[in-house]
């Protein structure tokens, strides 16, 4: 009963502070990007500043349709970031993400605008690349634990990166196209424009970009958080270790963004899933010959 | 006269009334009576079946008049099949007819004494493939009977033949039920014989030479199935002397009777033909020749299914052998490879062609593993699947009606278009992938199982065909609720009020089965495990149940909720990024020479990256292969 | 009310520079003056800037471009022009094509001269206009307050989506 109210209670932190943090990492790695850049960047709350301003303009909309899409989509990601968060089934977990993947398509795809289209099917291409990697990542877990629920990694005695280093490869590389990080930021950039204007955002001004971003901030803590279940286990030291851990990856995804230009989306579909093949492939494999 | 009797001898009788009838008008009537009827009958024994506690309902011990009918049926489908074979010259294919069913009169009629087993046997499995036969069936029907009178109307260039057509609509019910409700595999070869025919009759209904052409593959390729069936029929009379087909599901997984693996694999490889899969697909895409109706017919309700029905049947018995894991791979094959030529496809009917293919695959490759949780994935995937592939494909041919194009890109903005037809098309997709609809928990179930079963490349073909499978869908969902590049305004919505009611009805199941997921799966499809294996598994963990309970409420509730909440703000509309030369509608932008030019958007189709025909071909050779291979080591390892 | 100058998204629009001004525009942006210090994000999207940055003048073929992009803009919003051609025309004032400078078309807020402009002044122009986003924004969020729950002030430059009338005055502009 008391780790149930444990559970909860990650739910509800997540919930309520998750843009926060979101927020941090964001602004963070702005000011990382600059300095790695040489120059100062932004302050570290800039992103705060620019969701605040967002609020406070005048309510712009290419079609009506689009608010009510991206608000499913964003209590969608609330959603399965929560589900994440309270140690449910994580297999559940990755499926409710996908369809909060299809409803940004939908957003994206419903004013009919060039940009944003072609922004939206090249989103729907990310997804095609890392939805095996997530989905196998969940069944690496049940493999190691024999569980889909993440809340099981508290009751393990060591790390499961121990037994899903290809997983966790896989899932890392299928993170960069998630969180649209150059060289896979081919359906919209984070900061200045690129080819498609500002991609699937492109149409969202105002109030609907506000949203996006608060979004975009959940997804980031939730995918992050992915990162730390390969971490941690039964003691308390693994906490640690797994911030540790987030941290480290969290530069080298601003060092990567920073030293890479964009592929072509064949390039990105080719080496996505030959990645997830061979690294969860064989992890796969040799998890289950030792089974 | 007991239903059962009743829901095979009406449909075969009414199908000659139809037949009969010149008038237009009256057919109609009596289509509609018939289908009622049809409904209503199969409501019947439902209810009966649930009043007598749902115990199994076994009929007909002793049928030697009946048995004699249905011989004499064997060879008049054989002459027929002969007949048609010679006239259009075509000779060898009516081989694979006369020598199975000279073969089955010998057996019969010479062969040894056959223990005393019911004819009729109606399980939880049965049951099941009665309601979507007669429901989703009589429902096809109604809409035929408006949709075959457009036909008849835009297409003056073919015989006006709708007795014939609405005829052998109700020929193949008659002929599905006597498939599901029969115990003995005489009658089944003969249902399974009366299904290829009808689908072959119903393919070639133009008559012109694609038509003939298409008719033809799928004849071959069906009576090759035939084939093994009669073969493995014959083989385990022999063996065992019975034909009842639990003796045989009981006979090798209790009694591990090294003789029942030769016939379990040959009408494995007979149910591979029925259901589409790799390396016989093609004649279930040629099949679209024919009217829609009949698409609609063979792709939800009646012929893919019957090899589905018969794999599920056989799932215990294929458990952890050698044709569990080819039956296992082609599915799993076909599904992930039928997913990725669905992506390059733009016309709809072929879209929803590749992915039954791909779909039933993964229900085969759940049959194969033969595990209580891919049983119980492989049944509620054909429940949904059933449902929406109905749904969708009398919805693409009613937009096709209305539109006077069946491509998906002339969909766009189908919704502000034609709101109607665009909603139910629109909830069609929904239940065929988005979560947590019914295709994506037995997703969820299969896939555990298959990690359970250490089938790796099961794993990763579920894994990778998702991620395809989706893509497709949610491309042409997107179509659907685009803006529109053309006018926009509405256009005259001409689809027929009984098709509506098809539609509507269709749609209003699919949402209802969405619901009930959860409850279906308690009360039905765990009690037909428990018949099936004889145990109890808990396939559905509470947990995920209630998750997903939750998430379902989210996932209709939040939109519904959002948009209310939208409507009523505030917003100041402005016109589509075009950097600045839209001229005005967000249809046009100015040109170079200052012109005004429409915008046309479409979506990705992969052509230069994806070769459908030459992966076609490479899949058929793989499969073809392995089949070759895996069944010689199966008739090796037996003899 | 926010302190939305912290956030200034720019539009930069290159009506028919020499692109001398728009390679400094750029400059402000490079590690050596470094614009993004003050949240100054180089958006390219009108829906989601704040201020419009013009260099060049506007001649008969981008004026209709100009406008759209300001009619794109959502309020409250500021306009830059950049360089002595935005200002006035510059030496191109007198060609038969030209209608003169940005404030021909669209009302300018700042204006930043120079042939071509410093990024020291263009800076200047942007902290300028940024000062004015805010002041603008306060009178906005005043007015949302003041005004709850009815639609806004008719602004002239605000066209629904279905407005046929730009058509026309596109297809105007290009006939002269």
């Amino acid at each position: 009963m008391n780790h149930t109210i444990l559970y909860v209670i990650g739910a509800v932190l997540y919930i309520v502070g998750a843009p926060f943090l979101g927020c941090l990492m964001d602004g963070v790695e702005r000011k990382l990007s600059a300095r790695m850049q040489g120059r100062i960047g932004p302050p570290v709350l800039q992103p705060w500043y620019d969701f605040i301003k967002l609020l406070n303009k005048q309510v712009v909309t290419v079609d009506r349709a689009q608010f009510f899409i991206l608000m499913s989509y964003l209590v969608l990601m609330v959603m399965s970031g929560a589900m994440f968060f309270s140690g449910n089934d994580l297999l559940m977990t990755f499926f409710v993400l996908s369809t909060t993947g299809t409803f940004l398509y939908f957003a994206a795809i419903v004013p009919s605008s060039p940009y944003s289209s072609m922004a939206a099917s090249r989103e729907l291409i990310q997804e095609v690349c890392y939805e095996p990697a997530v989905l196998l990542l969940s069944v690496g877990f049940y493999l190691a634990t024999g569980t889909f629920n993440a809340r099981a990694v508290f009751t393990q005695n060591t790390s499961l990166v121990m037994f899903l280093p290809g997983f966790l490869a896989a899932y890392l590389f299928a993170m960069i196209i998630k969180l649209r990080i150059s060289p896979f930021d081919v359906s919209t950039s984070h900061h200045a424009h690129q080819e498609l204007v500002q991609g699937v955002t492109t149409e969202m001004g105002a109030r609907n970009l506000a949203l996006f971003k608060l979004a975009e901030w959940y997804e980031m803590v939730f995918l992050y958080g992915v990162v730390a279940i390969f971490i941690l286990n039964s003691s308390p030291v693994s906490i640690l270790a797994a911030v540790l851990v987030d941290l480290a990856v969290f530069f080298c995804f601003v060092l990567i963004d920073n030293t890479n230009a964009r592929v072509k989306w064949e390039n990105m579909l080719g080496l996505s899933w030959a990645v997830t093949g061979l690294c969860s492939g064989v992890n796969l494999l040799i998890l289950m010959m030792i089974r | 006269m007991p239903v059962t009797v009743f829901l095979i001898l009406f449909p075969l009788i009414w199908a000659f009334v139809i037949f009969a009838i010149r008038d237009n008008k009256v057919r109609g009537i009596a289509a509609y009576i018939g289908s009622g009827t049809i409904i209503a009958a199969v409501g019947v024994l439902f209810v009966q079946w649930l009043i007598n506690g749902r115990v199994p309902i076994k009929m007909f011990y002793d049928t030697e008049t009946a048995d004699h009918f249905i011989l004499t049926g064997e060879i008049v489908l054989m002459l027929v099949v002969t007949y048609l074979c010679f006239k259009y010259h075509k000779y060898w294919i009516s081989i694979l007819s006369i020598v199975p069913t000279l073969m089955l009169a010998y057996f019969e009629l010479a062969g040894p004494e056959l223990h005393k087993i019911p004819h009729v046997y109606i399980d939880h499995l049965s049951m099941l493939m009665c309601l979507i036969v007669g429901i989703i069936g009589g429902m096809i029907i109604v809409y035929a009977v408006g949709y075959m009178d457009g036909y008849a109307h835009h297409h003056p260039e073919f015989e006006d033949r709708r007795n014939y057509f609405l005829g052998l609509l109700f020929f193949f019910l008659s002929a599905m039920f006597g498939f599901v409700m029969s115990e003995s595999l005489l009658w089944i070869d003969l249902f399974w014989e009366t299904t290829s025919v009808c689908s072959f009759l119903l393919i070639g209904y133009t008559r012109t030479d694609e038509a003939v052409h298409n008719s033809f593959r799928a004849l071959w390729m069906n009576l090759a199935g035939g084939v093994a069936l009669a073969v493995g029929i014959i083989y385990f009379g022999y063996q065992s002397h019975t034909v009842a087909f639990h003796d045989l599901i009981d006979l090798s997984t209790q009694m591990h009777m090294a003789y029942c693996v030769l016939p379990v694999a040959l009408i494995a490889f007979a149910a591979l033909t029925k259901a589409a899969q790799y390396p016989f697909s093609t004649w279930l895409i040629g099949a679209m020749v024919a009217p829609t109706p009949s698409s609609a017919l063979l792709h939800s309700a009646t012929m893919v299914k019957a090899g589905i029905y018969v794999l599920l049947r056989l799932a215990p018995a294929m458990a952890g052998t050698l044709t569990g894991t080819m039956i296992t791979f082609i599915g799993g094959f076909t599904f992930f490879v039928a997913s990725i030529i669905a992506i390059g496809q733009s016309d709809g009917k072929r879209v929803l062609a590749f992915s039954t293919i791909s779909n039933l695959g993964l229900m085969v490759a759940c049959a194969g593993v033969g595990a209580p949780e891919t049983v119980w994935a492989g049944v509620l995937l054909m429940i949904f699947h059933a449902v929406s592939k109905s749904l969708l494909f009398q919805d693409v041919g009613a937009t096709e009606n209305a539109i006077g194009s069946r491509d998906i890109e002339d969909m766009h903005g189908l919704l502000y278009r034609l709101p109607r037809l665009a909603t139910f098309m629109f909830i069609g997709i929904a239940g065929m992938f988005l979560a947590p609809f019914g295709m994506l928990i037995s997703k969820w179930s299969a896939l555990r199982a298959a990690v359970d079963e250490s089938n790796i490349l099961l794993v990763l073909f579920i894994v990778f065909g998702s991620a395809t499978t989706s893509f497709y869908w949610t491309k042409w969902m997107g179509k659907l609720i685009s803006r529109s590049h053309e006018t926009g305004d509405r256009l005259k919505d001409i689809t027929k009020r009984n098709e509506v009611v098809s539609l509507t009805v269709h749609a209003a199941l699919m949402i209802l089965l969405c619901i009930l997921v959860p409850f279906i799966s308690k009360v039905y499809v765990d009690p037909l495990l428990i018949e099936m294996f004889g145990k109890y598994e808990d396939v559905l963990p509470m947990g995920v149940l209630y998750t997903m309970i939750v998430v379902i409420a989210f996932v209709f509730l939040v939109p519904i909720f959002s948009y209310f909440i939208g409507r009523k703000m505030r917003a100041n509309v402005k016109l589509t990024y075009m950097s600045g030369i839209n001229t005005g509608d967000n249809t046009m932008f100015v040109d170079s020479l200052g012109e005004p030019k429409r915008l046309w958007l479409s979506n990705y189709y992969f052509r230069s990256f994806i070769h459908p025909h030459q992966l076609r071909i490479f899949s058929q050779i793989l499969t073809t292969a392995v089949l070759l291979v895996m069944m010689s080591m199966i008739i090796g390892g037996a003899l | 009310m926010g302190k939305v100058k912290k956030s200034p998204w720019l539009l930069h629009y290159d009506g028919s520079s020499c692109n001398g001004c728009d390679i400094e525009v750029l400059a402000t942006l490079t590690p050596v003056y470094d614009a993004e210090r003050f949240g100054v994000v180089n958006t390219g999207d009108p829906l989601q800037a704040d201020i419009l940055m013009i260099t060049g003048g506007i001649n008969q073929q981008n004026a209709p471009v100009v406008k759209q992009l300001y009619d794109q803009m959502p309020r409250p919003k500021v306009v830059v022009a950049v360089g002595t051609c935005a200002c006035s025309g510059g030496v191109f004032r007198e060609c038969y094509n030209m209608l003169g400078g940005a404030d021909s078309t669209i009302p300018i807020d700042i204006y930043v001269p120079g042939c071509a402009a410093r990024p020291e002044s263009i800076m200047d122009g942007i902290m300028k206009a940024v000062e004015l986003f805010q002041k603008r924004s306060d009178e906005h969020d005043r007015y949302e307050k003041e005004h709850k729950g009815e639609a806004g002030p008719v602004d002239p430059n605000i066209n629904t989506a279905r407005d046929k009338v730009r058509m026309k005055e596109m297809k105007g502009a290009a006939d002269v």
